[in-house]
């Protein structure tokens, strides 16, 4: 902290747990910076750090501008509505269309969102609000969670076969199923996005509307989960678009790449988009190669639609302390 | 046992219309009425080699049999007899003979099954068009993809007659990753052993199309591939011929079907269970398959029964059907 400033540290002033501290310490360093004249060196320095940060975000940003752009110009010749509307064909790739591949995908992916919304939110609320952080057990569960979001997804996918396809759910090769699978894979995510989101509240919130009379429960959805809102719809958005990607898991537990039919939810075979993308792009036939670039753009324009009421949302219960 | 017998009479008999609608040559939309009140599903999984030829079968069944719905699904051949060996599918697509643990797992489980060829593959040896080489003995082959071998120019490879000037070029080697069916195959066929080779080739790993790629860029580079690939590919690259001991064949349709094309020519399978068979749809279906593996093998770049491959198959799907 510099010395400089006259006025006390808010930090010192007001109670707030020490990631808050830290946040509100870095803003004041930030800004009591601009307003001082800072040495030379130390000016260098901040101009590189800032360079290499930008060098990290165009390399991100260059990738997936060029994998886009791939797509399109791969894809271009087939881009029509046909790609929504018909069935897959092998035998007439020309004429052949996503369309059951773009149900499965809704299917799975809704029944995703409406397993890890209330689950994920709920177990972020409850370790976050609830639980003695303390608690060794709660300690257990903390860093499993944390370790869950790092196994590979083909791991869901053994853990999908064996005890949601078959085992004790015993559902079969079906959408419900993969949904599933999905939502597990995802789940830790969402909880870890959610937790983020909670502990960024400030606790003045949380600690005011208790000293009102409030009950912690009361305090916590009326105020604290509102505020949370936008962070938590971050990380739901991060989930349903990992999960809108994944193929190899999908894979495993039925996933087929060929299917003429509507898919339904508790039976018959269901088809994803990723999994009919893997399966075409490694065809010799160059036309299904331009079928698979085009199955990109249309996997994106999904990705974007069901992300997008997720951002609108978002943005309606934004708002700054 | 009657149901059993009538299944199988009922299968003779679509399995004999379907064989005159083929060879009277009619066009594919005159024969839907043979059998069109078929009902029912059919669930295929297994080998990404074969998927696709599945897929047009589908595809082309079903154009007749709006009734059936088959799908395919492909978790590769080990993956799918898995679930095969669980009667959870009716038919697994395989690129090689199901394996000794995978019988036990049938037989445990009760699964009567028999491999029905659906068609045939050139495992092809590419490389650059610009290079003067045409032919490869299988021990020229096993020198320079066998475990241990150092052979690093295309000067190296023992009694080959190569140009002084293109004796010196590096050979770049490219081949499918280990889980490969294709890499299985070369391995046994070439090197003695399932899974030998050396080990410092470069791994394209599932995608093919990358050593298409590769060969096309580079003129000391050499890869195999199924034959699909090497139809697609282009004139940038050529098929070696092979030479198993009875002179140089080149990877061709004919040089397949009459065997000449040994040891790297291959029958693709999809296994049938016997308890899928007792559905007259499945039967029709694999009847199908095999009566249209010509078409089935032109749209997917494979190559197709002969005629005697044809009539064995038959009888091997209906004697499974009629156990």
């Amino acid at each position: 902290m510099s010395d400089s400033s006259d006025k006390p540290n808010l930090s010192d002033r007001v109670a707030m747990p020490a990631r808050t501290r830290v946040a509100v310490g870095g803003a004041r360093e930030v800004t009591e910076a601009m307003f001082s004249s800072v040495d030379r060196a130390k000016k260098i320095r901040g101009t590189i750090i800032a360079g290499v940060l930008l060098l990290g975000l165009s390399v991100a940003l260059i990738a997936v501008t060029a994998m886009v752009v791939w797509a399109f110009i791969a894809g271009w010749s087939r881009l029509s509505i046909n790609l929504f509307t018909n069935v897959p064909s092998v035998v007439n790739p020309d004429n052949a269309g996503y369309r059951t591949a773009i149900l499965g995908t809704l299917y799975i992916i809704g029944g995703v969102i409406v397993l890890i919304v209330p689950l994920g939110v709920g177990a972020a609320i409850y370790l976050e609000q609830f639980a003695n952080p303390a608690n060794r057990f709660n300690r257990f569960i903390d860093l499993n969670i944390q370790n869950l979001a790092g196994v590979p997804s083909i791991v869901f996918g053994i853990l999908g076969l064996a005890f949601i396809v078959r085992g004790p759910l015993d559902l079969g090769f079906v959408a419900a199923a993969g949904s599933l699978t999905l939502a597990l894979l995802v789940l830790p995510t969402v909880i870890l996005a959610s937790r983020e989101a909670l502990r960024a509240v400030p606790s003045s919130i949380r600690d005011g509307s208790l000293a009102l009379g409030a009950t912690v429960w009361q305090a916590v959805s009326r105020q604290v989960l509102p505020a949370a809102l936008p962070g938590i719809l971050t990380g739901v958005i991060l989930a349903v678009s990992r999960a809108i990607g994944e193929a190899a898991p999908l894979l495993l537990v039925g996933a087929v790449t060929f299917v003429t039919f509507n898919p339904s939810f508790f039976e018959g075979g269901y088809s994803t988009l990723p999994t009919m993308i893997y399966s075409y792009a490694s065809r010799p036939q160059e036309s299904l190669q331009t079928l698979a670039a085009a199955g990109v753009v249309v996997m994106l324009v999904l990705l974007i639609m069901i992300n997008s009421v997720a951002i609108y949302l978002r943005n309606r219960f934004e708002r700054t302390w | 046992m009657t149901r059993t017998r009538g299944a199988a009479i009922a299968a003779t008999t679509i399995a004999g219309a379907l064989l005159l609608a083929a060879c009277g040559g009619s066009s594919s939309s005159d024969s839907s009425s043979a059998s069109s009140d078929l009902t029912g599903s059919i669930l295929i999984d297994g080998s990404s080699t074969v998927g696709p030829a599945t897929e047009i079968a589908a595809e082309l069944f079903m154009a007749q049999n709006p009734g059936v719905a088959v799908t395919v699904a492909v978790s590769g051949t080990s993956g799918g007899f898995e679930k095969f060996c669980l009667g959870e599918t009716d038919g697994n697509d395989a690129s090689r003979l199901i394996k000794e643990e995978e019988i036990i797992k049938c037989d445990e489980a009760g699964i009567t099954y028999d491999n029905i060829t659906v068609a045939n593959d050139a495992l092809t040896v590419l490389v650059n068009a610009a290079a003067p080489v045409e032919c490869l003995t299988v021990a020229q082959l096993n020198a320079i993809w066998g475990d241990g071998s150092t052979i690093s120019t295309w000067g190296e490879i023992p009694d080959l007659d190569v140009p002084a000037d293109f004796a010196s070029t590096p050979l770049a080697l490219y081949g499918p990753g280990t889980d490969s069916g294709t890499f299985d195959f070369f391995t046994e066929a070439i090197n003695g052993e399932e899974g030998s080779i050396r080990i410092d080739y470069t791994s394209i790993g599932e995608d093919d199309n990358a050593a298409v790629t590769a060969v096309t860029g580079d003129v000391g580079a050499m890869g195999y591939v199924p034959f699909s690939f090497y139809q697609e590919a282009g004139d940038a690259v050529k098929g070696i011929a092979v030479d198993g001991g009875n002179g140089c064949a080149e990877p061709t349709a004919e040089n397949v079907q009459d065997g000449s094309y040994s040891p790297l020519g291959r029958a693709l399978y999809v296994y049938a269970s016997g308890t899928a068979l007792q559905k007259p749809e499945t039967v029709a279906f694999f009847d199908f398959y095999i009566n249209n593996s010509a078409q089935i093998a032109e749209i997917g770049g494979y190559i197709g029964l002969t005629p005697a491959q044809v009539t064995e198959q038959l009888a091997k799907v209906a004697s499974l059907a009629g156990q």
